[in-house]
């Protein structure tokens, strides 16, 4: 019994810290894609924890929308920036953008 | 702008976030501090009241019955984003790729299990965590699998059978309100007899349309027929 205890203080203690090291990660990491991968890994620690909450509900959601789907569309929105970015780039270095 | 003030304007904003940021954290653990320490939750009520909701997972009895207006609200958030989304603009052409041998092994191996999956956690939200919004989102990722392979979507989809989907959910939400007030005067206030088949029925509807609506936030614009 003393030593689940300690086990699941450990596992707790290693969630938070994960959980508070991957946000700090993500908003500070220069570059994008690094930003949303961490992003999506913070969903799934972040479901972890819900379950450790007793919160099995949120942890499906959080699992599926916010680490999955989330992590889909900020993955396409990026590539659809990249791409704006060197539409812009192409018709300033060929002179044939639109004035 | 020179380099001098552009750091003091930058040095100006950050102290300016600071403090909004601790303003935030402070009003937070005031709030968080504040709570009375034996706060009497709505659990009892919930627990109180289960044999009338239809289904016996307490998380689903809330959503879909208890408190069944939210639900029916969140749907019309979700339509009303898409909306949104579609009056930005059609959406890109997606770039013909020829999609890595693995994906589409993967693709025709997943999309099955996750359509099963999505069935499976749609039928066991009556009685365990699962529910319309897990099963919608699994079904979306099913699809987003489908439109990233970009060889097994039917490109004719799109158009009113596609729209359809879209307002399924919400659609049969508010058909069982509305005839619910027609049949004992409140809105969203199932029989207790039919309580399960009808939220059955709504989240199955809600499902389809979650999965179809998420999976179309992902192409990013208005899908065109012609396209």
């Amino acid at each position: 019994m003393e030593t689940m205890m300690a086990l699941q203080w450990v596992l707790d203690g290693t969630l938070v810290l994960a959980l508070l090291w991957l946000a700090w990660r993500a908003l500070s990491s220069p570059d994008l894609f690094t930003a949303i991968i961490l992003f999506i890994a913070f969903g799934l620690m972040m479901a972890l924890a819900w379950v450790r909450l007793q919160a099995p509900d949120i942890a499906l959601a959080e699992a599926a929308i916010g680490a999955g789907l989330t992590g889909a569309l900020l993955l396409a929105a990026l590539a659809r920036s990249n791409d704006l970015a060197d539409r812009i780039n192409d018709d300033q270095t060929t002179g044939t953008g639109k004035k | 702008m020179n380099s001098v003030a552009r750091s003091r304007f930058s040095l100006l904003f950050r102290l300016m976030l600071l403090l909004l940021l601790l303003t935030l954290a402070g009003g937070l653990a005031y709030a968080v501090l504040s709570l009375p320490d034996q706060t009497v939750g709505l659990s009892d009520r919930v627990a109180a009241n289960m044999e009338t909701s239809g289904v016996s997972n307490p998380v689903t009895a809330v959503l879909l019955n208890f408190r069944a207006y939210d639900t029916l609200l969140e749907m019309a958030v979700l339509l009303v984003a898409l909306l949104g989304v579609w009056s930005l603009g059609s959406a890109a052409v997606h770039r013909r790729v020829d999609p890595e041998p693995v994906l589409l092994f993967l693709v025709g191996v997943l999309v099955p299990m996750m359509i099963l999956m999505a069935g499976y956690l749609l039928w066991v939200g009556a009685a365990a965590p699962g529910g319309a919004f897990q099963a919608g989102s699994v079904l979306a990722a099913a699809g987003i699998l489908l439109l990233l392979s970009g060889k097994h979507f039917p490109v004719r989809l799109p158009g009113w059978p596609l729209r359809l989907v879209l307002v399924l959910g919400l659609g049969a939400f508010v058909a069982v309100g509305v005839t619910l007030v027609f049949a004992n005067g409140m809105l969203l206030q199932y029989p207790p007899g039919l309580a399960g088949g009808l939220i059955l029925f709504i989240e199955a509807a809600a499902t389809l349309s979650i999965g179809v609506t998420l999976a179309a936030l992902f192409l990013g614009g208005r899908p065109d027929p012609e396209a």
